[in-house]
């Protein structure tokens, strides 16, 4: 993005009022990206944000200058709009970064516990934004619920125990090959709740990890306490929508990909509505226990 | 009380004493495969769930101070029993409630114990069937089987007795775990459906030939397996309210909703057959040790059609909520379906992978997915100021409340107490004398005036059209009633009907027996 602005400075020097940078304007773009960086802002709540976003949208010289000041900090930019405000995110490495070690603790020592709390986030993102087109459709609010999110995945673990069971499988798994144990055993054998002395969540139950996982959101700006049913409910905003659209869910993906766990058809498989396939895949062992 | 932390029962399997390895010999497989092998290895997990109750006894002796006249097996089978009948749809058991009522029986094990002791081993053996010390809140048993390869592997199996489930508002509920409740009724690893049946033509079988000592026995067992069956089904309804793709509207869904309604109703026939049945047996039993045992019966009979009957509803809502559903997620404009299905391409795929490779994906996705954090810098001024400041302290009873300045309301009320006093004494007719009105508003007239008869004349107008079924509800004993005949009222004060006041007596004690028998 450092390019882009030498670029404009070299080639494009045609909207004269602004072909030199003044310190002001540097001033300025940094300004808009530091109200990035306060995720909680509202853009409709700060005349100054609004102002500068406009002015971001409407002037691409100072737009150039604001995304080379965020990529200079290690940020990257997802969308700038009203509705989102600047919508920055740490690119890996950067300062800004949130790692898994100083998430939680334990982490680092337990592989169930990483998996669990990283579980915990991908469950809250396909609680929030259960289909495709809810992802993709700009205007969605996804609404979850802390117990809804740990009975989802549970419900999701116990699908896959019923499938195992009904091929006579043994899920135990082997004594002295831990990190060889299903990943759903994780989740369906760890408590989904626990009293605890102070009437606060137990933090190493399901619900805790995923209060944990939602609190944690709230504080990124990416999800808002509506109430307190189910242990917290909670709404999406446009910058979570964003997020997991364009950063997590390719990331995660191209993760399981390179597993080589999702088979790629044509070349494309994120675009594909696997819906079809997935329903007939559900519907063979949804959990209906009158069949038989 | 020292508690040695989380107990794991260790169940080896006796299989391990195998002579050499199969795969290091030329020789034939010693080892039955891996068929016969499952049988063994259901046993064996069966066996380990009554491990941490014979694991209680055999810790007791552990424990600071003297508890080896407590029962602990008995008392954590009581417990399973209690939270077995408490738990419902919606909601498990409550923690103090199980306790409190486990008193009793531990009070009857050591009588001169104190209270305070009798709690102590409760909360125990509860916490101990919960198993609080560990993170999973479970027991774990490892046992041995034979791959189909051929090869002896050690397997670890996980398990929960009581799990801690979260009700509304946040509070902890307890519930049985299906291996509880098939340790309790003592038929390991069996079909939930055959089992209430069988159980039930077995109660029919002996309650034909009188044999009600075993009936009893196994109508508790068929309540049981109501309970667990209710519990399948819950789960079940919940999972497809939660996401409707997940099943299939066309056929599975209706199908599998009526066919638990045919069962519903199956049963609930079955069961009121039952019920007939033993009504008639207490009631023509002499034996008053058998008639109580069958009034139990009754009981338990009754308790397993109710739930059966909150089963039903349960069915019966399911599909307006589908319809619902489906309106809200399929029928609206649909949107150009692009991007990743983050269940169906993440979750789904994830949760069957082992976890060294699951850990994979999920690292990637919350290392993205969770946004940015600025780093917080400390400047060493700060930091020297935070640490010498001396902690605040607390008012611990906050701040002085100001006396509420309390302003009296005027009495605005058209009669005095007194006033109505003297209406409900003047209206306190007997119930085989009626009056007319226009006499008692003459006698009210004498005895205090104007008002009292105003007050009077309300009353009786108000008594025109009583409400029975209130009265009825609450247990009265006798109504205030006015009737008209026809009469003109032929009074200064007042005109209309002369009415006939009277006080209609009501049978309370046939309305208590009523009420208690239509519920």
């Amino acid at each position: 993005m450092t390019e882009h602005v030498e670029w404009s400075d070299t080639e494009a020097p045609a909207p004269a009022v602004h072909a030199a940078v003044t310190p002001a304007d540097a001033a300025d773009a940094a300004r808009l990206v530091s109200f990035g960086l306060l995720p909680k802002l509202q853009p409709a709540r700060d005349q100054e944000y609004a102002e500068l976003l406009r002015r971001y949208r409407e002037d691409p010289a100072f737009a150039r200058l604001a995304d080379a000041v965020a990529a200079g900090l290690g940020l990257i930019v997802l969308e700038v709009s009203p509705r989102a405000g600047m919508a920055v995110t740490a690119a890996e490495d950067s300062v800004f970064a949130v790692r898994m070690g100083d998430y939680a603790r334990r982490t680092s020592a337990d592989g169930g516990d990483r998996f669990l709390h990283g579980l915990a986030h991908l469950s809250v993102a396909a609680m929030a934004f259960p289909r495709p087109e809810d992802l993709a459709d700009d205007g969605y609010i996804g609404r979850v619920s802390v117990n809804g999110v740990d009975a989802f995945v549970r419900q999701a673990c116990r699908r896959l125990e019923e499938r195992a069971e009904e091929q006579g499988e043994n899920t135990d798994p082997a004594s002295d090959a831990p990190g060889l144990e299903a990943a759903w055993r994780i989740w369906a054998r760890r408590s989904a709740t626990g009293a605890t002395k102070d009437a606060r969540r137990l933090a190493g139950s399901t619900t805790g990890i995923v209060g944990k996982a939602v609190a944690f959101l709230t504080d990124s700006g990416f999800l808002q306490r509506t109430g307190d049913d189910g242990g917290g409910t909670y709404r999406t905003t446009a910058r979570y929508q964003l997020q997991v659209r364009d950063m997590a869910g390719g990331a995660a993906m191209a993760e399981l990909l390179e597993l080589g766990v999702v088979p790629v058809t044509d070349g494309s498989p994120t675009l594909l509505p696997a819906e079809e396939t997935d329903d007939l895949d559900l519907v063979a062992d949804a959990g209906l226990p009158f069949h038989s | 009380m020292s508690d040695r932390g989380p107990s794991l029962c260790t169940v080896t399997s006796p299989a391990s004493t195998d002579r050499v390895p199969p795969q290091l010999s030329a020789a034939p497989r010693p080892a039955p495969g891996p068929a016969a092998d499952e049988g063994l290895a259901r046993r064996l997990r069966a066996l380990a769930c009554t491990a941490p109750i014979h694991d209680l006894d055999a810790r007791k002796a552990n424990l600071a101070g003297e508890y080896s006249v407590y029962g602990m097996a008995e008392i954590a089978l009581a417990a399973i029993d209690l939270v077995t009948l408490n738990m419902d749809f919606d909601t498990g058991a409550d923690h103090d409630q199980i306790v409190a009522r486990l008193m009793p029986r531990i009070a009857a094990q050591a009588p001169r114990r104190p209270v305070a002791e009798h709690e102590r081993v409760a909360r125990w053996v509860l916490e101990n069937l919960i198993n609080v010390g560990s993170v999973d809140r479970g027991f774990r048993a490892a046992y041995g089987t034979f791959a189909p390869d051929g090869t002896y592997v050690r397997r670890d199996y996980d398990f929960k007795l009581i799990e801690e489930v979260p009700g509304h508002g946040g509070v902890v509920y307890l519930r049985t775990t299906d291996e509880a409740v098939n340790v309790l009724v003592g038929a390991l690893d069996t079909d939930v459906t055959s089992a209430q049946i069988a159980a039930e033509v077995k109660l029919e079988v002996l309650v034909r030939r009188g044999r009600l000592a075993d009936a009893q026995l196994a109508a508790e067992q068929a309540r049981y397996r109501t309970v667990q069956y209710s519990e399948t089904l819950r789960r079940a309804l919940e999972a497809t309210r939660r996401n409707v793709r997940a099943v299939d509207w066309l056929n599975a869904v209706p199908d599998m909703i009526a066919e638990a309604l045919d069962h519903v109703a199956d049963r609930y026939r079955h069961e009121n057959a039952i019920l007939t049945n033993i009504r008639k047996a207490r009631d023509e039993i002499e034996d008053a040790e058998n008639k109580r045992r069958a009034a139990e019966l009754v009981d338990i009979v009754k308790d397993c059609i109710r739930r059966h009957t909150q089963l039903q509803s349960r069915l019966l809502e399911a599909g307006p909520l589908f319809r619902a559903e489906q309106d809200r997620q399929a029928f609206a404009t649909p949107m150009t379906s692009s991007g990743i299905d983050l269940y169906g391409h993440l979750v789904t795929p994830v949760l069957p992978l082992p976890l060294e490779q699951a850990v994979r994906v999920t690292d990637a996705f919350f290392a993205r997915g969770t946004g940015l954090r600025t780093p917080v810098a400390v400047r060493v001024g700060d930091l020297v100021d935070l640490l010498l400041t001396p902690p605040v302290e607390r008012e611990h009873l906050g701040a002085e409340m100001p006396e509420p300045d309390l302003i009296a309301t005027p009495d605005d009320s058209r009669f005095s107490e007194e006033q109505l006093a003297m209406a409900k004494e003047l209206l306190d007719l007997p119930a085989d004398a009626p009056r007319r009105l226009s006499g008692l508003l003459e006698e009210a007239r004498a005895k205090d005036g104007e008002e009292l008869a105003y007050l009077v004349a309300l009353l009786a107008v108000h008594a025109a059209s009583p409400a029975v079924g209130t009265a009825y509800r609450q247990g009265e004993e006798k109504l205030l009633f006015a009737v008209d005949d026809g009469r003109e009222l032929d009074d200064p004060g007042f005109g209309g009907a002369d009415l006939i006041v009277g006080t209609a007596l009501l049978d309370a004690a046939g309305m208590a027996a009523d009420r208690t028998e239509a519920a």
